[in-house]
């Protein structure tokens, strides 16, 4: 009961303040629509496997990328799912390429590559290019869209929650409402509830927007991209709730987002994860964003399903329930039962 | 009941500085108890002791004889914050509706004491209007309001008569001794010596220091003063 009247003021709040609610659903769209319009790609080292090639055509390659050879018996999928950007085959004197695709600039730059590389130009029409994922009208903004989908519902969630649960506390009615007779956990619980359905709204049209308006490449279902915003947006409400306690006002709220929420982006796949530092790289499995984009890449791009995603999907709740339990905790500094 | 409904005998420390310094209280169901004292003594800090919000560094609080906080005494106690805690962008309707759930009213009665309640601060005509658009008054009467949701037991309110005007305060004193009659326990903070004398008893605190207790007529015979005022004075209170 005391949790459902916490959820109902939450939503009344959000009724009544058309501001922030469409500050929480347009901002994210017009910011995805610019970037749509604006995005470019960019070089990177590249992995490439080869079969059955001749020694000359191998140094002349690996003087661009970082050449392997493979036994001939191994099948292609496997080694690009190993994290190979393609393989090319010489057998049969016809030259394959397969790509492992889900990257438009490293499809482009391997094409490029290759026929650069010239083994003769008299071959270079022999040349057959096959994708694992994607296609070749894949352009960048598909490959980082969904990670943008999800980093902007992470953003605006992140700071709307914590600013609103800040606010509780210094217009005094935390105090309040800890005066009352409602537990600690029906108080938190109840944020998550209030702020989850109307999330589930916000997520719902960023996401068909993205897809259909934004035309964001989408190969999977659009029920698991709502599965995976939904719990990403659950992640980033309990955090920003737990970090409120941590902020004496809305200023100090904001100064966690260069702190928190801007370098989840840098290990959640924008930016290949193989460039980032070994000091750096650890830091990547600690964020929610990872987890998320790497999900919402998995459906959107490669069209895989829950046997895929299920493993960043329970992180993501896992990220939730923790944070959930530590704002508990935090708020005995306000009432100790 | 042979024990005050109240028993509190605190200290309370913010880092090295002592807020309140060994205050023993003990407060009857059926009493208007009177808390006075200049601004920065350490009234607010008392009542949040009382109603479980803060806790003693030193000693405890007890309400009907269980060691506060404690979350069934809670449902007993209504509070009033010396800040009005109050949803602004919701209406007036909406923050009571909230405030009776949390406080346990039931579902079914809930219209008819929000109506109640605030027909005893004559706001019964605001109930849909936003809070951010009340006056300061309004505020200091629907937080008043709120607290009186639940019928409570206890009455703990923080300076509830700020900002009122002087026939909507007596109104809002005629009922504090109506819930007396009743045997509700009521402590108010006040400044205001015309108050002070309605009280049936009267706490002077000074510095966290509580320096006299006793009814209005006592503590100005003990003093020879003619009103509270220079009670307190000759207490002690009052100077730096
Ligand atoms: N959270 C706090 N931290 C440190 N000092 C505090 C805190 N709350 C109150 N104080 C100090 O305690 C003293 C008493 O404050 P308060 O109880 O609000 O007095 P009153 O209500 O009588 O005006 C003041 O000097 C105030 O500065
Ligand atoms: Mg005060």
């Amino acid at each position: 009961m005391r949790i459902i009247a916490v959820v109902i003021r939450i939503l009344r709040q959000f009724i009544s303040d058309k501001r922030t609610m469409a500050l929480m659903i347009v901002a994210p769209i017009i910011i995805l629509t610019m970037l749509s319009l604006v995005f470019n790609g960019e070089d990177l080292e590249l992995k490439l496997g080869v079969r059955n090639a001749p020694e000359s055509i191998v140094e002349q390659m690996e003087k661009h990328a970082n050449v392997k050879p493979i036994a001939s018996d191994e099948p292609i999928e496997s080694t690009l799912k190993n994290d190979y950007d393609a393989v090319i085959d010489f057998g049969n004197g016809a030259k394959k390429l397969y790509l492992e695709g889900s990257d438009p600039s490293i499809n482009r730059a391997v094409i490029n590559m290759v026929q650069s590389s010239s083994m003769g130009k008299n071959q270079e029409v022999d040349l057959e290019v096959s994708y694992l994922f994607g296609s070749n009208d894949m352009s960048s903004f598909d490959h980082f869209g969904p990670v943008l989908v999800g980093f902007f519902i992470f953003f605006f969630v992140f700071l709307i929650a914590g600013v609103s649960f800040l606010r509780e506390r210094t217009q005094g009615t935390l105090e309040r409402v800890l005066a009352t007779p409602i537990k600690r956990w029906e108080l938190v619980t109840g944020y998550v509830i209030g702020f989850g359905l109307f999330t589930m709204l916000q997520s719902a049209i960023i996401a068909l927007y993205s897809i259909y308006v934004i035309d964001l490449m989408m190969e999977g279902a659009f029920l698991y991209v709502l599965l995976i915003t939904l719990m990403l947006a659950l992640s980033a409400l309990t955090l920003g709730t737990l970090l409120s306690s941590f902020a004496k006002n809305e200023l100090q709220m904001i100064q966690f987002i260069p702190l928190v929420v801007v370098p989840q982006i840098f290990f959640s796949g924008l930016f290949n994860l193989d460039t980032i530092s070994n000091y750096l790289s650890w830091i990547g499995p600690l964020t929610p964003l990872y987890y998320g984009a790497d999900a919402l890449r998995s459906v959107m791009i490669k069209g895989q399903g829950l046997t895929d995603i299920w493993i960043d999907l329970l992180v993501l709740l896992g990220f939730s329930i923790v944070f959930m339990i530590l704002n508990i905790y935090a708020l005995k500094k306000h009432r100790r039962i | 009941m042979p024990k005050g409904a109240i028993e509190a005998n605190v200290t309370k420390n913010y880092g090295k500085t002592t807020i309140l310094d060994h205050v023993n209280l003990s407060l009857k169901r059926g009493e208007i108890f009177g808390l006075l004292g200049p601004s920065g003594s350490g009234k607010t800090t008392l009542v949040k002791l009382l109603c479980g919000i803060e806790e003693a560094s030193e000693g405890e609080v007890k309400v009907l004889d269980t060691k506060m906080p404690n979350l069934s005494m809670m449902k007993k106690v209504g509070y009033m914050a010396q800040a009005d805690a109050l949803y602004g962008e919701l209406t007036a309707y909406e923050n009571l509706k909230f405030f009776a759930t949390l406080s346990g009213v039931h579902r079914r009665d809930q219209k008819e004491r929000i109506i109640e309640v605030m027909q005893l601060v004559n706001l019964e005509n605001e109930l849909q209007k936003n809070v951010e658009d009340f006056s300061g008054g309004m505020k200091r009467r629907l937080s008043l309001a709120i607290a009186l949701l639940h019928n409570p037991d206890i009455l703990l309110l923080d300076e509830p008569t700020v900002g009122i005007d002087p026939s909507l305060r007596q109104k809002i004193w005629w009922t504090f001794e109506k819930l007396r009659s009743n045997g509700v326990l009521i402590l108010v903070t006040t400044h205001v010596m015309d108050e002070a004398e309605r009280c049936s008893r009267l706490g002077m605190i000074q510095n966290g220091q509580l320096i006299a207790v006793g009814t209005p007529e006592e503590l100005k015979k003990q003093t020879d003063s003619v009103t509270i005022e220079e009670a307190f004075l000759s207490f002690g209170g009052g100077g730096e």
